[in-house]
């Protein structure tokens, strides 16, 4: 029996605050200056992509307690550009990250509510728990969450921004004025709610948007992040790109579903992607590694083996073997800020590292390029195209966050020449079929409410 | 230009509470973008220098102390500050205000939300700030308590200077995150591989009852420097607010006479003050336009009747003719006010009129200018270069 073939889902995600993003190349634009974002969007927006994406960190990367100057940084406010970028866009999924420790549910209701209006239905949430006590130092409540909490809290607080948002119903807003009736019921917009972490009632003061709330999306990685996902996103962001990872990874949450009364067709799986073009492979080859160590210079190599190490190993030779002494197990981070960097088991990763420069002959640069710096998809539009329509079709994945490593063309290339082929193979879109983010997705409408009573 | 500083506050419908049912009002419309993109569109055609939008945590109460909700009353708002910056691509050169709440947001969200509204305006941005330290507004928020106490009380007046001391710290806290990038913090160097010169990145290290903050923020220095930072006041709590924190203040006098005495109490306050300009003072007027003054008071008065009660406001009402306007607004600045922020009482009606029948009269007075200048919201205002109070002089 041939399974049907799967139409990909593809996303644009703004060049990051790390090391994938070149900013030493001549082509490298501003990374805050709106026209930047403009031309980003406005260039998805052409390749009829589902989304842009924004990722999100609320206090600025340090290392040995300073900050971390060898990447890009510095990024504007989430929901005010993605509220401006709406401006320039008429389709285009806005996706913004949003931290569900530091914010509470009420502002956050309200703003996502007013991005789908100003947006007419194109707003999207990636509900992120970082709740370390380094970030805290920025906000009211400082680094009051234990780890252990931060999905309980996030749980708790987007199943709250659901009751706001489901507080009016789709025709509470009547606006007829002969009749002199702005609104069906006085009691509009009415919630109560009570747990441990929420404790509010009232009036939500935003009538039901046009996707009746934001399309939700996850990106932990733990059990509970994939209980998480399964239980109440629509979409998952994840680093799991490659066949055998993704397809490990798209089972076990897809298989998690049914556990929550969904059905496997309810959840999105989209994984971050990096891509080098070039007229050939082999021409791509070669461009895929200029970028590589252009991404890992030998003091970014460094700091990478200190993340790891968690000591200082300034005086250590890039281009000589890994160190020899182990790596420091204390509370004390050499490295500060990174959701992506928090890591399990310093000693076990030290040694598969060590084992794997001396079965390759890898020094510690060739290493860490070999361990972080790794490419998607690398190849002429046509290898691309195929690779990436042989991972969404063998359920790797159902599409990409693509991550293009200049700002702010570097996606150009991308919609220009693999864009047209996927499209010829008939497994992406040729133009936007729907209005709302929820419709380029796939994903059912929600009905006059959304599915509060789903997953507790 | 020696005229005085002309802005519109928006709201939806406009500030009488049956406004919206008006011809052309476009209640359908009031939660579309589309809305507030003509609305800017409109006050630009006047040449304003800058627009306000509203906002709080709670539905709206046409004033205060108002009986039980009513159904024909707007109800619902979008979020100010997004509406801002929805509106600033497709804007040309006029200033955003959007209002924001202190009581329950985080000072440094605000912070980078305007320096980003700063950057997608091209240097346009302001914000009034207001307390929100209610009773209604902390139950959606379940993470403080303010008492219900009657105005005029002593309890009252406590927590009324509490929060203004609160909105105060919460402005030197955005004002220092503003500053925590210098302006040449990005280098690119290329050689020794840094993007950002970190020595040029401070932390700000503010300690308060409420908050406590370390910074520095996560988006650049905006174009601006320092966008403005507004507030609304109506007595001496309010003008020593403005005295202290705020570049401009928006006063409700009820004549001329009264907005003497406002200065006066600004003046007073302000050598606390240490932004290098002293604040500038603008007047708010509620408007009824019309062809002649008998008109503009039939059409409050047939919007009165809808409502079942007379209008009422905090700022002065205005009933006249487009003339008359005129010559209010000038009064006034020769009074002291150093601008006015005119409330349309209908939208698009009492707008219309500003932009097409009072702006001209001005125009031709001389006293307001027929085109934008490129000019940032600072320089509109005449306000100094904002220095860096972090970069070594
Ligand atoms: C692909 C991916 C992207 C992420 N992006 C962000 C981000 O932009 N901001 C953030 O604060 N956390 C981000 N995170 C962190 C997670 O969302 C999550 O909150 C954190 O890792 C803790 O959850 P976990 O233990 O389940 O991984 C990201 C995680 C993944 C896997």
């Amino acid at each position: 029996m041939s399974k049907p073939i799967k139409q990909i889902h593809l996303a644009a995600h703004f060049p990051g605050v790390n090391n994938t993003t070149v900013w030493s190349d001549p082509a490298a634009g501003s990374h805050i200056e709106f026209d930047s974002f403009r031309r980003f969007a406005q260039t998805a927006e052409r390749g009829k992509f589902d989304f842009l994406f924004l990722a999100e960190g609320l206090r600025l990367r340090e290392h040995h307690g300073k900050i971390h100057d060898l990447d890009v940084v510095g990024r504007p406010d989430t929901f005010t550009i993605l509220a401006a970028l709406a401006a320039v866009t008429e389709r285009l999924g806005l996706a913004g990250t949003i931290n569900s420790t530091f914010n509470e549910p009420y502002d956050v209701a309200r703003q996502f509510a007013t991005l789908d209006h100003l947006s007419a239905g194109r707003a999207a949430w990636n509900v992120v728990t970082s709740w370390d006590a380094f970030t805290g130092e920025n906000f009211r409540r400082g680094g009051y969450l234990a780890k252990e909490d931060r999905y309980d809290r996030a749980r708790s607080f987007l199943h709250t921004t659901w009751e706001l948002f489901d507080s009016w119903a789709d025709d509470d807003l009547v606006a007829d004025a002969a009749r002199g009736t702005f609104v069906r019921r006085a009691e509009v917009g009415e919630f109560a709610h009570q747990d441990r972490h929420f404790d509010i009632a009232g009036q939500f003061n935003v009538p039901r948007s046009p996707q009746g709330r934001p399309v939700i999306f996850q990106a932990g990685d733990s059990d509970e992040g994939r209980d998480f996902a399964a239980s109440s996103a629509d979409a998952i962001f994840t680093r799991h790109s490659t066949l055998e990872a993704g397809q490990k990874f798209y089972a076990d949450v897809k298989g998690r579903l049914a556990r929550f009364g969904r059905s496997r067709d309810d959840l999105r799986i989209l994984p971050a992607a990096t891509f080098v073009l070039g007229d050939s492979d082999e021409e791509a080859q070669e461009l895929a590694r200029e970028v590589r160590l252009a991404q890992v210079s030998p003091a970014t190599a460094i700091t990478f083996l200190e993340q790891v190490w968690n000591t200082d190993l300034s005086d250590h030779d890039p281009d000589g073997p890994l160190p020899e002494i182990d790596p420091v197990e204390t509370e004390q981070l050499v490295s500060e800020g990174r959701a992506a960097a928090r890591i399990e088991d310093r000693r076990a990763t030290a040694q598969a590292w060590r084992e794997r420069a001396q079965a390759e002959g890898l020094s510690t640069r060739e290493l860490i390029i070999e361990v972080t710096g790794r490419q998607s998809f690398v190849g002429s539009a046509k290898t691309v195209a195929a690779q990436l329509n042989e991972l969404v079709q063998a359920d790797a994945s159902d599409g990409f966050i693509l991550v293009p490593h200049i700002t702010p063309d570097g996606l150009t290339p991308f919609v220009d020449r693999v864009v047209p082929l996927l499209q010829e193979r008939g497994v992406f879109r040729a133009d936007y079929t729907g209005i709302t983010l929820r419709d380029h997705l796939g994903l059912p409408p929600l009905g006059e409410r959304g599915r509060t009573e789903a997953a507790s | 230009m020696s005229g005085p500083f002309l802005g519109v506050a928006l709201t939806a419908g406009g500030w009488h509470p049956q406004a919206w049912r008006e011809d052309g009002a476009r209640a359908q419309d009031f939660f579309t973008a589309g809305y507030w993109v003509d609305l800017v569109a409109e006050a630009e055609r006047g040449v304003l220098d800058f627009v306000t939008f509203e906002d709080e945590f709670t539905l709206q109460s046409p004033y205060a102390g108002a009986p039980a909700r009513r159904v024909d009353h707007v109800t619902g708002r979008l979020d100010a500050v997004l509406t801002a910056a929805r509106v600033a691509p497709t804007a040309r050169g006029i200033g955003l205000l959007p209002t924001a709440t202190v009581a329950h947001t985080e000072p440094f969200q605000l912070s980078k939300a305007i320096a980003t509204l700063d950057f997608v305006s091209g240097g346009r941005a302001g914000v009034r700030l207001r307390a929100g330290a209610n009773a209604t507004e902390a139950r959606h928020f379940g993470r403080r308590e303010f008492p219900d106490s009657p105005v005029g009380t002593a309890d009252w007046r406590r927590a009324v200077a509490a929060a203004f001391t609160e909105v105060s710290d919460y402005a030197e806290v955005i004002r220092r995150l503003w500053d925590s990038w210098e302006d040449d913090a990005e280098i690119r160097d290329v050689a020794t591989g840094r993007f950002v010169d970190r020595d040029k990145l401070h932390y700000i290290d503010f300690h308060s009852e409420h908050f406590s903050v370390r910074g520095p923020s996560i988006t650049p220095r905006p174009p601006q420097g320092q966008p403005l930072v507004t507030v609304l006041a109506h007595q001496q709590d309010g003008f020593e607010l403005i005295a202290r924190s705020a570049d401009l203040g928006l006063v409700t006098p009820r004549n001329p006479a009264q907005l003497g005495q406002i200065r006066a109490a600004i003046r007073a306050a302000s050598p606390e003050r240490t932004l290098p300009d002293p604040p500038i003072v603008v007047a708010d007027v509620v408007v009824f336009l019309d062809g002649s003054e008998a008109a503009a008071r039939a059409r409050k008065e047939r919007l009165d009747l809808l409502e079942g009660a007379e209008f009422g406001s905090d700022a002065t009402v205005f009933t006249g003719s487009p003339t008359d306007l005129a010559d209010l607004i000038e009064d006034w600045h020769a009074a002291g006010a150093d601008g006015i922020r005119l409330r349309p009482a209908t939208i698009p009606d009492d707008l219309t009129r500003i932009v097409e029948e009072v702006v001209p009269v001005l125009q031709q007075r001389g006293v307001r200018p027929s085109r934008y200048d490129g000019s940032s919201l600072r320089e509109r205002f005449e306000l100094t270069a904002a220095i860096n109070r972090y970069a070594p002089a």
